[in-house]
């Protein structure tokens, strides 16, 4: 692995030099500035211009979002009733549940399902399923968005093989620029377009490497 | 005449090797084209613009930085700076020994190949994983990146097979589906274990402090699910002015890298996790990294620092698809690898100074940079730089005597008149090149001087 970086020397830097990289850094940066005649302008930019109009204009949100979901291979689904046929189906039949939503879709799941609010990360793999609430969706190019104040649990909503996001219609963003926009003061935002994938061998296409192979989205 | 380095890489690349390289980078290549111009019909301004906006942050970071340092701690990350790769290797370590922490999970960072962080942590008792799929399998057989985006897209599939075998991890299986399904298993216990888990940065954004990575497997995603410590390794070119910026340099990446409208995981972290939030970091740090960009900023090559590590310009360059990646001998290939490479390289440039001139200065690179980067106007710059370094003598032997006598207009006659003598020189008199070279042709009769000559005579106009 040796050879192509910068040559390693494994001693410790003096604190003197730790506290005094920043002056030092920043100092560099100045000369380095300072003998430019003048500076390149922050552009101005009509935000539309970065939105795929093609995709969103004069179209109803939920077609798009529909659309662009299926072309990410995501699913969406708009009951209960088809979300549990699609598990049972597919013999996933234990799953990790968001604790609001718990008592509720336990109930409109029906029988032979088991649900759990508790995520044991010691057991990740007992998760075939994980139901998480969404804070949001967006149309343009068919993402559920994730955060830390309504989804439950990062790991139940990333480790089992089927993610199910419960989003609400109405808090599906037309577009990305729209979304960023309502970036809110959550510490941590995700947004997820379809399942987990690479193409790294051969460039073929493998869902499922880290994350959900099947991403869910029930809109309610 | 001695061979470049780069040329002799690319003439001894396995045929399967190249045909394999060839194939993806066009598929890729074709694919982010039409993708992105059946969107927006304009996409040419938009690169544009992105390459303004990058622009405008380079030549302004003296004020960027301690804004974007401001907002960080704001948000309750610490900050940390490295103005060399042994001290960013070194920040890492320290706040690992700080935690007593042993075990780290690593995304896919460029900068953190500039550094061989792995390396580093290694060798001072950390177990260091990369969990990228291709970084990973690169991490195992001991091998190098071949592309910023595609780690092993110089690999076969039984490549792969025969590593993971090797590397206890299933018997013989050379089945993508089956190669991936093994490194999940493995992978997701070793995050649940590991103390700290390591990313880059795609954007940093100035306004709001907001760190954006996109991945596409969700393995950043993971570590910041399942360790309680999130570094971020970023070179200090990343930042980005405004959140509204995003958009634009989001559409424009995932197009350029992999011919994708959106990655799958596009995260933008602000800090330590939510207090109700049970998983995921509590402790957060960023490293902002010089090693060499400096100086590169103080050069008259400082545009490259625009960069965001889409690949795009690899898959189009005609060089790179005959040469592959490890012709470049560093961990940035391709046409952008051609001029940051060298540059980062500092007092160890003449090694590489080969790769800005294996370009035929086509401007397809700069043609699909969705930063726009004048890659071919900065080949020539380092041509010049190396040029400059190395005096008149520089290029093959008879180029270098042929410059000396150009420059010196007495030599130059001198030398007019007695070239008239190769006329006379038996061909066995020759020396060895010559004589050799004259084996299959024949040279015209010296007429060294004429132009001189009636230069001098010529007929002048009457006014």
């Amino acid at each position: 692995m040796e050879g192509w970086g910068i040559p390693q020397v494994a001693e410790k830097p003096s604190n003197k030099k730790i506290m005094n990289a920043r002056e030092d850094m920043l100092g560099r940066v100045n000369k380095a500035l300072a003998v430019l005649p003048e500076r390149a302008p922050l552009p101005d930019w009509d935000a539309e211009l970065a939105v795929a109009q093609k995709l969103v204009a004069n179209h109803d949100i939920l077609e798009v979002f529909v659309e662009r979901i299926k072309l990410v291979n995501g699913m969406m689904m708009t009951s209960v009733a088809e979300v549990a046929a699609f598990l049972k189906n597919g013999g996933w039949t234990k799953g990790y549940c968001d604790p609001v939503l718990l008592a509720t879709l336990e109930t409109q799941l029906g029988s032979g399902f088991s649900l759990t609010s508790e995520f044991d990360r010691t057991r990740i793999d007992d998760y075939g399923f994980g139901i998480t609430r969404a804070a949001g969706g967006i149309a343009e190019t068919g993402t559920i968005i994730l955060n830390d104040t309504l989804t439950s649990r990062r790991l139940g909503a990333l480790t089992p093989w089927v993610h199910i996001a419960v989003l609400p219609k109405e808090q599906i963003h037309r577009t990305m620029t729209d979304a960023v926009k309502a970036l809110s003061a959550d510490p941590n935002v995700i947004w997820v377009t379809g399942p987990s994938k690479t193409a790294d061998i051969e460039g073929i296409l493998i869902e499922g490497v880290h994350g959900p192979g099947v991403q869910i989205a029930l809109v309610v | 005449m001695s061979v470049s380095p780069i040329d002799g890489f690319a003439a001894n690349l396995k045929q399967e090797t190249h045909d394999a390289v060839y194939k993806s980078t066009k598929v890729t290549h074709e694919k982010r084209t039409k993708l992105l111009f059946d969107h927006f019909p304009d996409a040419n301004r938009l690169r544009e613009i992105a390459g303004e906006i990058k622009q405008h942050v380079i030549e302004n970071l003296d004020t960027y930085l301690p804004k974007v340092e401001e907002k960080l701690k704001a948000n309750g990350v610490q900050v940390h700076w490295a103005a060399t790769a042994e001290d960013a290797n070194q920040a890492v370590l320290n706040i690992m020994r700080k935690r007593n922490a042993t075990k780290i999970v690593k995304a896919k960072t460029m900068v953190s190949e500039e550094t061989e962080l792995t390396h580093f942590l290694e060798k001072n008792g950390v177990e260091c994983l990369e969990t990228d799929l291709g970084e990973f399998i690169v991490q195992i057989d001991h091998d190098h990146p071949s592309h910023i985006v595609r780690p092993i897209i110089h690999k076969s599939r039984r490549e792969v097979a025969v590593s993971f075998e090797k590397n206890g991890l299933g018997a013989y299986n050379d089945d993508p589906n089956v190669i991936t399904q093994r490194a999940r298993v493995f992978l997701r216990q070793k995050y649940l274990q590991a103390d700290v888990g390591l990313t880059g940065a795609n954007f940093v954004v100035a306004e709001s402090g907001r760190l954006v990575l996109v991945t596409n497997e969700g393995n950043s995603r993971f570590s910041l699910a399942a360790t309680k410590c999130h570094i971020a390794m970023v070179g200090i070119e990343k930042i980005l002015p405004r959140d509204r910026d995003l958009p634009l340099l989001l559409n424009l990446l995932a197009r350029s890298a992999t011919a994708q409208q959106l990655t799958v995981y596009t995260e933008f972290i602000t800090g330590p996790r939510k207090s109700t939030q049970v998983d995921g970091p509590d402790e957060m740090h960023v490293i902002f990294v010089d090693n060499g960009r400096i100086d590169v900023l103080a050069s008259d090559c400082r545009d490259i620092l625009r960069c965001i590590r889409c690949g795009a310009c690899l898959n189009v360059c005609p060089v790179y698809r005959q040469a592959s990646g490890h012709a470049y001998r560093s961990v940035y290939p391709g046409p952008v690898g051609a001029v940051l490479s060298p540059l980062l390289a500092k007092e160890r440039f003449p090694e590489l100074a080969d790769l800005p001139k294996a370009s035929s200065l086509c401007g397809a690179c700069q043609e699909v940079c969705p930063v726009n980067i004048p890659i071919p106007d900065l080949l020539l710059r380092l041509r010049d730089k190396n040029k400059q370094a190395h005096g008149p003598s520089a290029g093959t032997p008879p180029m270098g005597a042929w410059s000396i006598l150009a420059s010196q207009p007495t030599a130059w006659k001198a030398a007019m008149a007695m070239g008239g003598a190769v006329n006379y020189v038996p061909r066995i008199l020759m020396p060895g090149p010559l004589r050799k070279w004259q084996d299959v042709r024949t040279l015209p009769p010296w007429k060294g001087g004429a132009f001189r000559k009636w230069l001098k005579n010529r007929p002048t106009k009457k006014s």
